[in-house]
């Protein structure tokens, strides 16, 4: 067994300095009865590597990857090219392999990465603060909404019609249990401003508001100012949350902090994690100075050592359950902190000047295409302004039509009957996500099979 | 003209031995390295965009008008820079890493290799089911190993971390007596129990109540048998308990869980110690999870991603959380909202946005596939070895508080009996430093005082846990002797002890330009 490096030899020595007589003996506080004699039954023994490596490999061999297709999926995690040193650095052994910081003296170096992609999250999103990671945007979202209670002592939030639904099925299994109160609405295919319900928002935002959270932009695509809401908001002593699951938008678009946002939470999945199917991805969570100890997760923080040099040092633990146990701001202990780290290292490769140019590319390229696609017969642009990230009107439901696509070899977006299977008003529409990695010729191949499934007659 | 024929000095000669500072702060191979933020990096890339071909902008006037401030560093800089920071961690790399309950064992670098296939790494959560099949039998299989190691009946794959995984075991429960009509509220924990269990309890909207220990370690069986009643929903054990003990009255606690109309969640973060011995499912569990980043090798990454898939008893199966992989003849379909009512309509909802932490599945499931049903027998056997044989070669010279209660399981528990006046836990660990080890868990389980956790896995050799254990007693006779160069301790490291009060006094959390700190005082 090559990761066991015990000889039997050394087992034997070991057990005669115990002074036990087989390993078997050291379980003997197992009840008899539910011991178990050899190896379960009905398993497959160990493998060699090289048996293990056919085996998964056939296993991924039988799924298409993004990089292999035309592809055009977002709605909460988007493919953009990461560069090659971001993942040779986190797989640098003193990173994957190391621990949750306790001993500041031998993790530094995980310390002051963690201090700077604070720093990092803090400024992309225009807030004073942030912490060390939650597991991922939607998660994340739900702790914001927890946390607004915490300061207000208020338990009504309202959700925007534009947030990710998977992020409003987590806050709902979850309040249901807290007992906040929710109050949610679908979105519409509002032409020039999907999913939008500010008026809503705003006129439903009273003395007993808690938060209200707004996707920006939002889960189709639209981008709109949040100052209106951040000034009704703070009127009636509510606050505001805002969700961003596509933080490269914010290289050109206005932060939601500038905006008057007191909480910002998202997903940082799109910069240096990866697709992964979903996960592993890294919550980013960043507030006011006045707020961080209501925070949940981990925080590093500045200090000096005994000499007097600067350090790092995990902080404010007294917020968390390993000391405060039930009364803690969270259950958070594990993070995503090797998500976050290759978060930081690609946004220090990009810099302000990348990250921009990054936005400018990705918006150049997504405006061209919705020119492009709504001049096929049958679709129809619902969007005015967008980042990166627009939804289309197709003249029949889109469901189907992106599985005809998808045999087509093009991976051609989310359907809104996907995310919103009990809305049937939203049936026809297509979110379509461009990003760098997009070609022209890759929207010409989206341009041709959508021509050609809208165009025929037997779809299912 | 001649050459010089003197050559260079090849022997070392006298000199001072005495340390002076360096100019540049470093020494030798430990290297200082500033912040991002203070290496001039306002207009730097490591990054090559191509320009835009046009220059229409669709962004309803929402343009940021004012700069981020973020340091950009081009490829050499920046590799060096994570490089050098890098340095200044200790790891499973490069040495024994006894953090108790935290199970810090070799990662396989296969397994890294098969988390970065594309048809893994490059797949897209919402893609149509027909493409990502691969995906889906990775799913489906890793969670079919689950519930056949644990003896349950299904397993949840999606909770994102241990905790995580508690909570949905917790949800699950709450979900199952509220659909019998018996809302209760309660949670009983072991006061020994890991901070999440209570953290948890109370997230789930329950009141939290300790159960007292016995002198040997474990549950107090009878003191819960009088506690438990008609407003218990559940007690949370974890089995191996923190103590690093097998609960022998598992069986007992169960039935009278059950008896009183409640339930047993088991904490798993243990369950490395018993795989392949002992099936949770036969010992009455109704709900586990599973750290795949404990039990199953995942890498814990300076603090994530972890994975906590929870396994169920058929009671309260029909109350997992969404999404999930079903498994259906030879094709697997994927379990969402829409699908779940025709037979999960008992579902408590969802936990997370898409199915859970993929990257730690393929990991898990190539670590499982390499040991198999033996191997994994051997793991928990080797792990529960090397921890009985750190706790025999250390109970001679450490307090070992239920030394005497019979053999541990995968970890060995200390306490700090014995050091001499003003010498503590902290000063052992930080003395182990030196020595070139990371420290084992301290001040915890919480039952213990000056508690040291000791935990080894079933990846160290002999040779190691020999180095380990004569570093442990050199330590050790420093505390019990009050040699004060200890408390000085650690020397050699790239800090010394750090501030913890001023930094939660005073905290620090972003970074601030000189003149931008100085404006916000």
């Amino acid at each position: 067994m090559r990761y066991l490096p015990l000889a039997e030899a050394d087992r034997q020595e070991m057990l005669r300095a115990i002074g036990a007589g087989s390993i078997d003996d050291l379980f003997v506080d197992v009840p008899a009865a539910a011991r178990l004699g050899g190896a379960i039954e009905g398993l497959p023994g160990h493998a060699s590597e090289l048996s293990v490596e056919r085996e998964l490999g056939a296993l991924a061999r039988q799924n298409l990857a993004a990089g292999e297709a035309p592809f055009f999926l977002g709605c909460g995690a988007y493919k953009h090219h990461i560069p090659a040193s971001v993942d040779h650095l986190i797989q640098r052994g003193e990173f994957l392999t190391s621990y949750t910081p306790y001993q500041p003296e031998i993790a530094q170096g995980t310390l002051q990465a963690l201090f700077e992609f604070q720093t990092q999250v803090a400024r992309l999103y225009g807030c004073d603060v942030a912490n060390a990671s939650m597991y991922d945007g939607s998660t994340a979202c739900w702790e914001a909404i927890s946390m607004a209670r915490r300061i207000t002592r208020r338990d009504k939030t309202f959700l925007s019609a534009g947030l990710h639904p998977h992020y409003v099925s987590v806050a709902r299994t979850m309040a249901r249990f807290t007992g906040d109160r929710l109050d949610v609405a679908a979105p519409a295919l509002i032409d020039g401003a999907p999913g939008d319900d500010s008026e809503r928002l705003l006129a439903a935002i009273d003395e007993q508001t808690s938060a209200v959270v707004v996707q920006y932009p939002n889960i189709l695509g639209h981008v709109f100012d949040l100052s209106a809401l951040a000034e009704r908001a703070h009127a009636k002593g509510a606050l505001l949350i805002a969700v961003v699951t596509e933080p490269v938008a914010l290289g050109l678009l206005r932060s939601p902090g500038e905006m008057g946002a007191d909480i910002v939470v998202g997903e940082g999945q799109a910069i240096g994690v990866g697709l992964n199917f979903g996960g592993p991805y890294v919550g980013l969570f960043a507030t006011r100075e006045k707020y961080v100890r209501q925070m949940p997760g981990r925080l590093a923080g500045e200090t000096v050592d005994a000499d007097g040099r600067r350090g790092f040092v995990l902080t404010l633990s007294t917020r968390e359950q390993h000391i405060r146990r039930e009364k803690a701001t969270s259950n958070i202990c594990t993070n995503s902190g090797l998500c976050a780290l290759a978060f930081s290292i690609h946004l220090t490769l990009l810099g302000e000047k990348g990250l921009r140019r990054l936005a400018e590319v990705n918006h150049d390229r997504a405006v061209a295409a919705a020119e492009r696609l709504s001049r096929v017969d049958g679709v129809e642009l619902v969007n005015g302004p967008f980042f990166n990230e627009f939804t289309l009107r197709l003249s029949r439901p889109a469901r189907p039509v992106v599985r005809v696509m998808a045999d087509k070899g093009v991976l051609g977006g989310v359907s809104l009957g996907r995310l919103f299977p009990n809305e049937p008003a939203l049936a026809d529409g297509l979110v379509v996500a461009v990003t760098e990695i997009v070609t022209d010729e890759d929207v010409e191949a989206l341009a041709e099979a959508l021509t050609e499934t809208l165009g025929s007659e037997n779809i299912a | 003209m001649s050459m010089n024929r003197e050559g260079r000095p090849t022997r070392p000669e006298g000199g001072d031995a005495q340390a002076p500072a360096t100019s540049t702060g470093n020494r030798a191979l430990m290297l200082e390295e500033p912040l991002i933020f203070e290496m001039d990096a306002e207009h730097g890339t490591g990054v090559d965009i191509e320009p835009v071909t046009q220059s229409k902008r669709r962004l309803g006037g929402l343009e940021r008008n004012r700069a981020i401030g973020l340091p950009g560093l081009s490829e050499p800089q920046a590799v060096r820079h994570y490089t050098r920071l890098s340095r200044q961690n200790y790891a499973i790399d490069l040495g024994l890493f006894p953090l108790g309950s935290c199970t810090m064992k070799h990662n396989p670098r296969l397994n890294e290799k098969i988390a970065r296939l594309p048809g893994f790494a490059d797949i897209h959560p919402l893609q149509p089911v027909d493409t990502v099949k691969g995906a889906l039998a990775v799913i489906a299989t890793l969670g079919e190993w689950l519930v056949t190691l644990t003896g349950m009946h299904s397993v949840a794959m999606s909770p994102k971390a241990g905790a995580h995984g508690e909570l949905c075991g917790l949800l699950a429960i709450r979900s199952a007596l509220e659909a019998r009509g018996d809302a209760r509220e309660v949670i009983l924990v072991p006061e020994s129990a890991h901070g999440t269990n209570p953290a948890t309890a109370a997230f789930a909207g329950y009141r939290v109540e300790n159960i007292p220990a016995t002198a040997r370690g474990r549950v107090d069986l009878d003191a819960l048998k009088q506690r438990l009643g008609p407003d218990v929903a559940a007690v949370m054990i974890t089995n191996p308990n923190t103590c690093g003990l097998f609960e022998p009255d598992m069986t007992a606690i169960s039935e009278a869980v059950h008896a009183a109309g409640g339930l047993v969640y088991c904490d798993g973060a243990n369950f490395n110690a018993i795989v392949g011995r002992v099936r949770p499912g036969d010992l009455g569990i109704d709900a586990m999870h599973i750290n795949l980043h404990k039990t199953f090798s995942t890498p814990h990454g300076g603090g994530g991603p972890g994975s906590g898939p929870v396994v169920f008893s058929e009671a309260l199966t029909p109350f997992a959380p969404l999404p999930f992989v079903e498994r259906r003849g030879e094709s697997y379909a994927v379990v969402e909202e829409e699908s779940a009512e025709d037979h999960h309509g008992s579902t408590f909802g969802r936990m997370v946005a898409f199915h859970g932490q993929m990257g730690m599945f393929t990991r898990a499931l190539a670590y499982i596939l390499s040991h198999g049903a033996d191997g994994l027998r051997q793991v928990s056997g080797d792990a529960v070895l090397n921890a009985n044989y750190v706790l025999r070669q250390l109970d001679d010279v450490l307090d070992a508080p239920f030394g005497d209660s019979g053999p541990c399981m995968h970890e060995a528990l200390f306490s700090d009996q014995g050091f001499a006046d003003g010498f503590t836990t902290l000063d052992l660990a930080k003395g182990l430093i030196d020595e070139g080890f990371h420290p084992m868990t301290m001040y915890f389980p919480l039952v213990v005082h000056g508690a040291m956790l000791v935990e080894p896995t079933e990846t160290e050799s002999k040779a190691a846990l020999d180095q380990f254990i004569a570093a442990m007693r050199s330590v050790a006779e420093r505390a019990k002797s009050g040699d004060r160069s200890l408390k000085a301790a650690p020397l050699y490291a790239p800090r010394r002890r750090l501030d913890e009060t001023l930094a939660a006094r005073k905290p620090v959390l972003v970074y601030r330009e000189p003149e931008r700190a100085q404006a916000a005082e």
